[in-house]
């Protein structure tokens, strides 16, 4: 086995990004993922690759739009006031069927907010964000491993559906350090579509490629669309990723991702020892969002009930909602602003609603 | 075996560097680590700070919320996480700038003059390596030297002539808890 490093979660971000084979990176200074472009803008140079500081979310955004449209391996990454910037050239970019990564280490808010950890950008990661009907692959990761893994495999997701792909991380995530082996675990074997879109300057050899999001007239306009949600239906059938942890014969049923997975798993630990056995789905795709896994657990006779835990005001509950579909009462418990949940007070939540102690 | 400890002290007082030597050193002996900083207006001057957990099980949660041990560099800290430690923790006072002792007592207090033990060493700036001496001495985490080629390591090339005096500081604070 490859040799163990320690590593800040943003910095495996940035070397997992050069491993993929990413050589254009534009981004714009935000805590808390500074490290990312830090880390990039020296390693970067030493790849033969460009990294550029714009001089704002929407140059950069932009800018990776130009290069996607290029056909580059290109990725942004900001934390969630940037991203608000970012979502006008976000829909664009998704309009226009433009593969490329892009980094959301979320923190507080709504508003400027603060810099603590947050996951209250989850309606605007799986939702839309920007206007129109558009989808990202919105990929979160829980531990800096997975992190790596992810960003590679994000890269090729966005090559082969030629469509953005966000990684949704939060403060703990990109600041924390943990070992890693610097390499891909598993590489999913992905036929990857030559780029014969891109505006590679064609010297009259080929008819012109054009990259654009504009049309007026709305028979078009619907057919691209067509196209579009034809591709987000392969898409919802094809990459679901989830993880589930001691479900079956579980009593209750904790859905949870990122930095929340794994509180959840001290959580089940902390609940055991009072006798209360739980069980974890850990959605790793929240868009497309594992309903079918979600709406089993609502067939399991065992389970009395499944709770949400957030760092959020509550906003993955509802898509637990939509998949259980009323066969099991879904409860929520989320702390805001940056404040992270700790396993005692989720434990406490629980004891109540099942009214143990 | 599992220790949830919090490193903290003023921005310059060197709680990030031993709490990723503890890390890095928990890592070099097969246990799993995780080590998570205070990135928020406190270490823009106030109290810094860091969480590490090593265990032989599955790191969950990489916050500390009841430290097993503490590593107290100043004063502020000490009133900031004495009352989050577990009961039995170890809490390891730098007692040349804290001048009060621990409250409860349900927890282990040390009291290691971290500062005037750096300064005769002729170089104030080790006096964290004096605490993790103690700390290190206390718990046996690691052998001594598995942590002396981490610090090596995270020294690099470029501060190869601080090893000398970290690696006595880190004995003189070993020393203390020895006795």
């Amino acid at each position: 086995m490859a040799q163990k490093v320690l590593i800040k979660g943003n910095e495996a971000i940035g070397e997992a990004a050069i491993m993929a084979g990413c050589r254009h990176f534009f981004g714009y200074p935000i805590t808390p993922q500074n490290e990312v472009a830090e880390y990039i803008s020296k390693r970067m140079p030493e790849a033969g690759g460009c990294f550029l500081q714009a001089e704002s979310e929407l140059a950069a955004i932009n800018m990776v739009y130009g290069a996607a449209g290029a056909g580059a391996r290109v990725m942004t990454s900001s934390s969630s006031p940037g991203i608000s910037l970012m979502q006008e050239g976000i829909s664009y970019i998704a309009a226009s069927e433009l593969p490329c990564l892009i980094v959301n280490v979320m923190r507080g808010g709504p508003g400027l907010g603060g810099i603590q950890p947050s996951q209250a950008d989850y309606f605007q990661a799986t939702k839309g964000g920007g206007h129109g009907d558009y989808r990202l692959v919105v990929l979160a990761p829980s531990t800096i491993q997975e992190m790596i893994d992810l960003i590679v495999e994000g890269f090729d997701i966005a090559d082969q559906y030629r469509n953005p792909v966000m990684i949704l991380a939060d403060g703990m995530l990109g600041q924390m350090m943990e070992p890693v082996v610097l390499e891909p675990k598993k590489r999913i074997e992905r036929q990857l579509p030559a780029k014969d879109w891109a505006t590679t300057g064609c010297d009259g050899s080929r008819p012109r490629n054009v990259i654009n999001s504009l049309f007026m007239i709305p028979e078009q306009l619907e057919q691209r669309n067509l196209i579009l949600i034809d591709k987000y239906k392969r898409i919802e059938q094809n990459e679901v990723q989830y993880q589930s942890i001691d479900i079956e014969g579980s009593d209750v049923v904790l859905v949870a991702y990122g930095t929340m997975a794994r509180i959840a798993r001290t959580v089940a630990k902390k609940a055991k020892e009072l006798g209360i056995s739980v069980g974890i789905l850990r959605p790793i795709t929240l868009w497309p969002f594992p309903y079918d896994a979600v709406a089993a657990i609502g067939d399991m006779p065992n389970v009395k009930a499944v709770f949400s835990i957030e760092m959020s005001a509550g906003q993955m509950v509802e898509d637990i909602k939509l998949g259980i579909n009323g066969k099991k009462p879904v409860y929520f418990y989320g702390r805001t602003g940056g404040m992270i949940p700790s396993p005692n007070e989720i434990l406490d939540y629980i004891c109540d609603v099942l009214e143990v102690r | 075996m599992t220790h949830e400890v919090i490193m903290a002290g003023f921005g310059g007082q060197g709680v990030m560097s031993i709490g990723q030597l503890l890390t890095h050193a928990g890592m070099e002996v097969g246990l799993n680590v995780s080590w998570y900083p205070s990135y928020g207006p406190e270490m823009r001057g106030g109290t810094a700070f860091c969480h590490v957990i090593v265990s032989d099980e599955f790191i969950g949660s990489p916050l500390v919320t009841s430290p097993t041990d503490l590593i107290i560099m100043n004063r502020p800290s000490l009133d900031k996480f004495e009352q989050t430690a577990a009961s039995g923790a170890s809490v390891f006072v730098n007692s040349s700038l804290i001048d009060r002792e621990v409250k409860r007592d349900d927890i282990k207090a040390y009291y290691i003059p971290a500062n005037d033990i750096a300064n005769r060493l002729g170089n104030v700036r080790v006096a964290n390596m004096v605490m993790f001496g103690a700390f290190l001495a206390c718990t046996g985490i690691a052998p001594v030297d598995v942590v002396e080629l981490c610090f090596k390591e995270m020294l690099g090339p470029s501060k190869a002539h601080m090893i000398d005096v970290n690696r006595k500081a880190l004995r003189e604070g070993m020393k203390l808890v020895d006795k």
